[in-house]
């Protein structure tokens, strides 16, 4: 059963320009065209680089970001279409875990009255002995101590803040929880702490995750199914053993090839499969398919003007590569980083076909679309 | 032989009178031998930075208390002044940052930041020393130098950017490259794109890297030698294949067994280090891993274990170590 | 979905130290007694911002000082006339005053007089009144629009952020003393006047300062939380967002009280104060006795210290405010 059905869910954000009058110059396609679900229950990893559209996907999902196109069933409701006071009653069953567990908590509240805001704000206990009750009781869950109550962010540690995130999420009961890298700030000593929590809270109470992270092995662990992103598309999606196992679309792989593993046999052993340059701008994506400037397996005519649908190629793994099963069977050999960089003839940069600077104006104090809380 | 860098007791310590001391580097010892590729682990907070900066001379000269001894080449940096580090700092020894924007400056072209490094200690004459950048920077894998050159830090992306500081870095052929945190902020196909080409560089050039990281799969792949840190201190200090095969210190083992492995199968629980890097007590007063430690026993309390020599070149500072690793965990 | 969390869910052990540490019961005590060495101990009482940097603020030497000036500043002001000796408004000397000699300090006048004959020292002390009424009550007058304006912008942002903030860029464009002199020309020469002046002054640099605050911590993340949970929007911001944004005002309000004395002093001194020049104000003070430079110097120099007396004792509080309330110097 599905608790969430995303389908083609698209953010574009525009990029302003001008002294007086604010002239959209153009958008950056931070998220464009999604479709996934979310099982009831289960671990959704998301995977891809930095600047992908991972968070931006995962914020417009809980509509904290307003999506351009598509629609987001939530439970049979189109959670993209509701407005007002019934958005702010949604939003009890659909919490988020974020990334900078300090930056989350405001600087100036206890931990009392941060997590006894959602219980508040949805009327979820009448008394403040039971909500005290509660909240100890939350506390406890996540493994810190009713000592914690009237303390302030600054004196825990990154753990012990994330845990503090965890239990406000968790106070309102939701169903579905958008951890947004929810490990990557902490200490690696501590990580896997945050993610057996993770875990243990999902099997008590049947919670549905989205784990959205750039380490694939983190997301390996916890995901039962993962979703590869690269420049606001899905480009490959399976069953977090299938992905691992045989990874079919060649940014995929090469991502893969790239993550170190802490053995220096493995180290020693292994091909990476480096790829050329840096991200595209997704002001500007390619062409076709939007990995061909950098893919090692990149075709004549089709890859570039033919944009890869994401289909089914066994019951539990998608692909968005018109070649994925020549490339498995080793019917078409790779390139090499360079003969990739030669054959795009110029370098393609990060920054695409803006300038940096329009990138660089566009981030700055540009508020999120119609944000209006 | 002497070793190229020998750092020997380091200490160094914050706070000015009357406001809380901070002990940074609490008695570091390690050395670094000419060519080698050392790596310096550990958790945030444990002193990487501060020991990386102690190394090159940048620490503030105000409220920072520095003992032990830097020796490079067996000559002792410590007390030398600021304008023979500078001399040194770029020509014998060099260093890049995890935040390449924030050490390039943002209103000069990095073509010109390249070429200063070559004028200023190679002595190279303008012209002489464009021809080089652009050598260096097609060196370290800019596409396009010559038109890079004319280009801001802000208009390169963050790989690119970190490219162009390792140029710098270079320039001058040291004989020591300090690396700390390079590839933290880049994503993970980026990061594999820089330490293929450090890996590259040592090798072609001979430069020693001192390689300091949190990331314990950096490490596997890249280095000779591995120290890792721990609130200020060497905890354990071995060949790369020794620490990950054998490595016996609690703390080492525990970060082994604490990070998910893409390689192994799915579904082995993490075994998670319990506490934080805050839960510490200081090195006078016993073991500073006690408080997080599943060995921990009597003697481990009241004494700072001593860092000794286990077998051959590993070294461990620990009173009840765990037991050697069953070898068929390598087959 | 209700889920009886006490019933459903284990506890998790305690990450704290001296918590649910430790394998076996016989080590506990031990490890407890570690804990208590650790530098954050789970045990003490929290301790918000506000109260952290009042903490730090009266450990900083400057603060003190600021404090102290200010202190005896606000003392002098409000028991001036018991504090003073004399009644300011009495021409006692008249009679000796000459076009070439005033009389200096004396039994009775230990500053001397002034032109008419009045004691300087009492003028000094109830000009305090003065500087210290305009002071406050347009640095308020002031505070309060502009909070006002800056809410408006920041809280709400879009299309009514656009409008105000032209409307305040406006305001900012036009000089000061011209604002002030148009105000005093519709308001009439009394002190109100001069306090609504400097606080149309005033207006935009507070509005800009908590408007621009206050957007940046409305896209922080435990902003991005609230609205997450489904806090309203108008508790978010006057919960989250305000309260977290008012630091930067606060300081800039202090720093303001100084700019207001030194301009409520400068606006008298080209006359646009109070009409009744009977009535000592350190402004009036200065322009009275700039006619008699040559024949009493220490008129124009008594006024001019009481003035950079009460100004720099509110920007030292203030410049260590900043310092107090920044996180950045939290240890
Ligand atoms: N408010 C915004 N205005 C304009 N562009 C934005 C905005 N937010 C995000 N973007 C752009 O959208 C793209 C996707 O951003 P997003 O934050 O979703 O990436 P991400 O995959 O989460 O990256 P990371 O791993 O760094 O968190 C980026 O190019 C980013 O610059
Ligand atoms: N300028 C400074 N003033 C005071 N304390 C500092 C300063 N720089 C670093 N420290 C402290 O020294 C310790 C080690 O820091 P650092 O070397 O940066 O750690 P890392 O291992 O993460 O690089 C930390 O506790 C840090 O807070
Ligand atoms: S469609 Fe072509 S360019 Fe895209 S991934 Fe497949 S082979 Fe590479
Ligand atoms: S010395 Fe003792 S406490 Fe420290 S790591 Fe070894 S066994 Fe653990
Ligand atoms: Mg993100
Ligand atoms: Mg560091």
């Amino acid at each position: 059963m599905n608790l969430v059905e995303v389908r083609g869910l698209k953010v574009h954000f525009p990029i302003r320009r001008g002294l007086f009058f604010d002239r959209t110059i153009g958008h950056v396609k931070a998220v464009d065209g999604v479709d996934f679900d979310l099982e009831h229950g289960k671990t959704y990893g998301l995977v891809g680089e930095s600047g992908c559209g991972k968070s931006t996907l995962g914020r417009a999902i809980l509509r904290l970001i307003e999506p351009t196109a598509g629609s987001v069933i939530f439970d049979g409701v189109d959670i993209a279409g509701l407005q007002g006071e019934k958005l702010r009653k949604a939003r009890k069953r659909m919490q988020m875990i974020f990334q900078d567990p300090l930056s989350s908590l405001d600087p100036r509240q206890n931990i009392e009255s941060i997590i006894t805001e959602g219980i508040d704000a949805h009327d979820l206990l009448d008394s403040r002995k039971q909500s005290r009750a509660r909240i100890v009781e939350l506390l406890e869950a996540v493994g810190l101590s009713a000592a914690a109550l009237r303390r302030y962010p600054h004196e825990f540690s990154g753990g012990q803040r994330q845990r503090i995130g965890i239990a406000r999420a968790l106070a309102v009961e939701p169903d579905l929880i958008v951890a947004d890298e929810p490990v990557s700030a902490l200490d690696v000593s501590v990580q896997a702490q945050v993610v057996n929590l993770l875990e243990k809270l999902q099997d008590s109470l049947n919670l549905t995750f989205l784990v959205i992270a750039h380490d694939l092995a983190v997301v390996r662990h916890i995901s039962d199914t993962v979703g590869v992103m690269y420049l606001g598309a899905l480009v490959e999606e399976a069953s977090s053993d299938d992905l691992y196992a045989e990874p079919l679309h060649p940014y995929t792989r090469s991502l893969m090839s790239a993550v170190p593993v802490p053995d220096p046999d493995v180290e020693d052993r292994r091909e990476r499969i480096l790829l050329p340059g840096d991200l595209p701008s997704p002001a500007n994506p390619p062409s076709g398919c939007r990995f061909h400037t950098r893919c090692p397996w990149r075709q004549p005519e089709r890859c570039d003007t033919e944009i890869p649908e994401l289909r089914v190629l066994r019951p539990t793994h998608k692909v968005a590569c018109h070649y994925a099963e020549q490339i498995e069977a080793g019917t078409i050999r790779p390139k090499s980083a360079d003969e990739v960089a030669a054959d795009q003839g110029v370098y393609v940069a990060a920054t695409g076909g803006l300038d940096a600077k329009d990138l660089l104006d566009a981030g700055k104090d540009m508020p999120l679309p119609q944000q209006g809380f | 032989m002497a070793p190229l860098l020998e750092v020997e007791n380091l200490s160094v310590t914050f706070g000015r009178k009357g406001t809380r001391k901070v002990q940074a580097v609490d008695g570091l010892t390690f050395t670094v031998a000419n060519g080698q590729t050392v790596g310096l682990v550990g958790e945030s907070g444990c002193g990487k930075s501060v020991t990386s900066l102690a190394i090159m001379g940048l620490l503030p000269s105000r409220g920072v208390t520095v003992s032990g001894d830097v020796r490079l080449e067996g000559r002792s940096l410590l007390g030398l002044p600021q304008r023979q580090l500078r001399d040194l700092r770029g020509s014998e020894m060099a260093m890049i940052f995890q935040d390449p924007l924030s050490s390039l400056n943002p209103v000069v072209p990095i073509g010109i930041q390249v070429t200063e490094v070559l004028v200023r200690h190679r002595k190279l004459k303008a012209d002489a020393a464009r021809k080089e950048a652009v050598d260096l920077l097609d060196r370290v894998g800019i596409p396009d130098p010559t038109r890079r050159l004319k280009e801001y830090p802000h208009q390169l992306s963050g790989g690119m950017r970190q490219r162009a500081l390792i140029a710098m870095a270079l320039a001058c052929s040291p004989k020591l490259l300090l690396a700390d945190e390079p590839t933290t902020a880049l994503d993970v196909t980026i990061q594999a794109q820089i330490l293929e080409l450090l890996k590259a560089l040592v090798v072609e050039s001979g430069t020693a890297l001192l390689m300091i990281t949190h990331d314990l799969g950096v490490v596997a792949g890249l280095c000779d030698r591995v120290n890792v840190l721990y609130s200020g201190r060497v905890i354990e200090s071995a060949e790369r294949r020794e620490l990950f095969g054998h490595g016996r210190h609690p703390y080492t083992a525990g970060l082994l067994a604490s990070v998910p492995r893409l390689d192994s199968p799915r579904g082995a629980p993490l075994l998670p280090i319990r506490g934080s890097a805050r839960d510490t007590i200081p090195w006078t007063e016993g073991c500073a891993f006690a408080p997080r430690c599943d060995n921990v026993i009597d003697a481990c309390i009241g004494r700072p274990p001593e860092l000794t020599d286990v077998d051959g070149s590993h070294q461990l500072r620990c009173c009840n170590p765990t037991t050697v690793r069953p070898v068929e965990v390598l087959g | 979905m209700s889920v009886d969390l006490g019933k459903s869910l284990g506890k998790e052990p305690a990450s704290q130290p001296g918590k649910g540490l430790g394998p076996d019961l016989g080590k506990k005590d031990r490890i407890d007694r570690l804990a208590a060495l650790t530098a954050t101990g789970p045990d003490e009482a929290g301790v918000s911002l506000t109260r952290d940097a009042f903490r730090r603020l009266r450990r900083n030497p400057v603060a003190i000082f600021g404090a102290f000036l200010v202190l005896i500043f606000v003392f002098v002001a409000v028991f001036a006339p018991w504090l003073a000796p004399k009644d300011p408004k009495t021409l006692y000397l008249i009679a000796e005053v000459r076009p070439n000699n005033i009389p200096g300090s004396q039994a009775g006048f230990p500053l001397g007089v002034d032109n008419l004959g009045r004691d300087e020292l009492s003028r000094l002390i109830l000009g305090s009144q003065q500087s210290l009424l305009i002071g406050i009550v347009s640095t308020l007058m002031g505070l309060t629009a502009g909070m006002a304006l800056g809410i408006l912008a920041g809280g709400l942002g879009g299309r009514v952020d656009t409008v105000v903030m032209r409307f305040v860029d406006i305001m900012l464009s036009i000089p000061g003393l011209l604002m002030a002199i148009t105000v005093a020309l519709l308001l009439g020469f009394n002190p109100f006047s001069i306090m609504v002046a400097i606080a149309v002054t005033q207006i935009p640099i507070f509005a800009r300062l908590l408007r621009g605050s206050m957007l940046a911590q409305r896209n922080s993340d435990y902003a991005v939380a609230s609205r997450c949970l489904g806090v309203p929007a108008s508790k978010i911001i006057f919960g989250h967002v305000l309260p977290n944004s008012v630091s930067p005002v606060i300081v800039q309000a202090t720093l303001s009280l100084a700019t207001a004395i030194i301009e409520a002093a400068a606006l008298s001194f080209l006359g646009l104060g109070n009409a009744d020049r009977s009535i000592p104000e350190w402004g009036s003070m200065l322009a009275d006795a700039q006619d008699f430079l040559t024949v009493r110097p220490e008129l124009a120099f008594y006024p001019c210290i009481c003035i950079v007396i009460a100004a720099l004792g509110f920007t030292l509080l203030g410049e260590s405010l900043r310092e107090a309330l920044d996180p950045k110097f939290r240890r």
